[in-house]
């Protein structure tokens, strides 16, 4: 069982396994299996970031890739930071 | 916990809300699952 | 003309007048055939309906629930583990996708069970149960079922299953055994949750006897508070944040915006404790199916629009208790747009004081209830009771001679 680390930008990042995320006109809800949590994202960009993690060698290399805009990283980052607290995020072993 | 409602007025009534104007707030908000009432 | 715009960002409560494309919450009665027949039961249950959906149909109905992305179903009904394709519809359901949550009062839960269950993060057990004692809960759910309950939540603990739940409905006569459900919870490693009684189905005719009095409110209340973190509510209590701080949850009714019903024959309702044609909003059988009554009925249309709060907007609580709970004024024959019948300012014990005498509430057009007397009977109404047949009798005739 992962335990919710630290949010660090340099790592690895994924959606957890356990966890299912349902695309809303607002943003997504993402619900976790083995937390029972439900979360709200509250924007479209997140999503795509969220969704992006697993393709990328680091969460800063998603943010980018996504098209965060600069101003908005710390918000961006912020929010991946309370993902991962919350398990919906987790860091990947590298292959 | 319930939000305490943040800039909601402002959202409503600008036309065209740029994602720029979320900087000012969370963009992950927790629910409880069993935190919805109409389910016994 | 302007189209009205979805804000963006803040609170998830702010989205809900515009629709989610699926239910985050949605309970389904699966069958109204039930081995009780508790005095309270808010879907009227007891005898099965002969247009049951099928499994066939049952598992259609799943099949939507995992093309909407629906996260997890409340099975309920009825006692849905009677339904003889009950086993696989649930392993049906978490075969495409969708998680269960199943309430029952436990009667099948025997040793093989609860090891099956005890296996999966996708399947989650709530029994029911309405008194820490056999004596306070007997009363209202029939002789044996105390026993019936707890057999079932030592079954899951001996198969390691942590994180059962115990669904327990407060009355006048339970709400002064908080502490004690806590401590029973606590022994079989399971999670405590206390929902509201409402005036549903066979609740109506004991909602006068039964439900808690204005100071019970303030203690469940102030024992919440005091005890909240570890023990969940459904957010059936939001009438009582007027009281002080709002308790955790969304605050609000979610009838037809985050939460509905399926029904055992295919009618989608707003809510289960709303089961009344005036909230019925389709059918899975429509074209269409389910999908299509969520987010096309008048109905939920009506009731995603914002609610006028009426009366209840000039009171200083109005922003915390929302008007309470829709179910609630409508089957004690109050208007919904005024306060709800427990109101903790008062206003609703003044507002059924002032109904006509001669009024009759509204009661639903479905009664599924058995008609006989039954073994295993509750005793709150003064009829006496015969012991169950056997103690995994499903049938509550079985071994009553019928002349």
């Amino acid at each position: 069982m992962a335990i919710s680390a630290e949010f660090d930008p340099a790592m690895p990042w994924q959606k957890s396994r356990s966890v299912a995320l349902r695309p809303e006109p607002f943003g997504a809800l993402v619900y976790s299996f083995s937390t029972r949590k439900l979360s709200f994202l509250k924007s479209k960009l997140l999503v795509r970031v969220v969704e992006a993690l697993g393709d990328h060698p680091d969460a800063a290399a998603a943010l980018t890739a996504c098209g965060v805009p600069e101003a908005q990283r710390a918000t961006y980052e912020k929010a991946l930071a309370d993902l991962a607290r919350s398990q919906m995020i987790e860091t990947r072993t590298p292959a | 916990m319930p939000e305490t409602p943040q800039n909601d007025a402002a959202v409503l009534e600008a036309p065209a809300v740029a994602e720029e104007d979320l900087m000012e707030e969370s963009l992950v908000e927790e629910v409880s699952i069993d935190g919805m009432c109409g389910v016994y | 003309m302007t189209t009205v715009e979805r804000p963006v960002g803040g609170r998830l409560i702010d989205q809900f007048e515009y629709g989610l494309d699926a239910p985050i919450c949605l309970t389904w009665e699966l069958t109204y055939a039930c081995n009780l027949a508790c005095v309270h039961c808010l879907s009227s249950s007891g005898r099965r309906d002969p247009r049951e959906l099928s499994t066939a149909e049952a598992e259609a109905v799943i099949d939507e629930l995992q093309r909407m992305q629906v996260f997890y179903v409340n099975v309920g009904g009825g006692e849905p583990t009677v339904r003889p394709d009950f086993w696989h519809l649930l392993d049906y359901a978490v075969g495409h996708d969708v998680g269960v949550k199943f309430s029952t009062n436990g009667i099948k839960l025997d040793k093989a069970r609860a090891r099956q269950l005890a296996g999966t993060d996708y399947v989650d057990v709530q029994i029911s149960l309405d008194g820490a004692t056999a004596e306070v809960n007997d009363a209202v759910r029939g002789t044996g079922s105390f026993a019936t309950a707890t057999r079932a939540l030592e079954n899951l603990a001996e198969a390691g299953m942590k994180d059962m739940k115990v669904s327990v409905v407060v009355t006048r006569e339970n709400a002064g055994q908080l502490d004690e459900f806590k401590a029973l919870t606590d022994r079989y490693g399971a999670q405590l949750r206390l929902t509201r009684f409402r005036p549903s189905g066979r609740g109506a005719d004991v909602w006068d006897r039964l439900h808690p009095t204005q100071q019970q409110q303030r203690e469940l209340y102030a024992w919440l508070l005091a005890n909240g973190d570890q023990v969940l509510t459904g957010d059936s209590f939001f009438h009582l944040s007027a009281l002080g701080e709002a308790l955790p949850g969304l605050n609000l009714c979610g009838a037809g915006r985050v939460v509905c019903l399926i029904d055992p024959v295919g009618d989608v309702y707003a809510c289960p404790f709303a089961i009344h044609e005036n909230f019925l909003a389709g059918n899975v059988r429509d074209d269409g199916g389910f999908q299509r009554v969520w987010r096309e009925s008048e109905l939920f249309a009506d009731l995603r629009s914002p609610q006028t709060g009426g009366a209840c907007t000039k009171c200083a609580h109005f922003d915390a208790c929302r008007g309470g709970c829709m179910a609630a004024k409508f089957f004690t024959g109050l208007p919904l747009d005024g306060p709800d019948p427990e109101c903790v300012q008062g206003y609703g014990e003044t507002a059924l004081a002032a109904r006509d005498v001669e009024s009759v509430p509204p009661r639903s057009h479905l009664d599924h209830s058995h008609r006989g007397p039954v073994r295993g009977q509750p005793t709150l109404l003064g009829i006496p009771s015969m012991p169950p047949a056997k103690a995994c009798a499903e049938s509550p005739l079985a071994g009553v001679p019928l002349t």
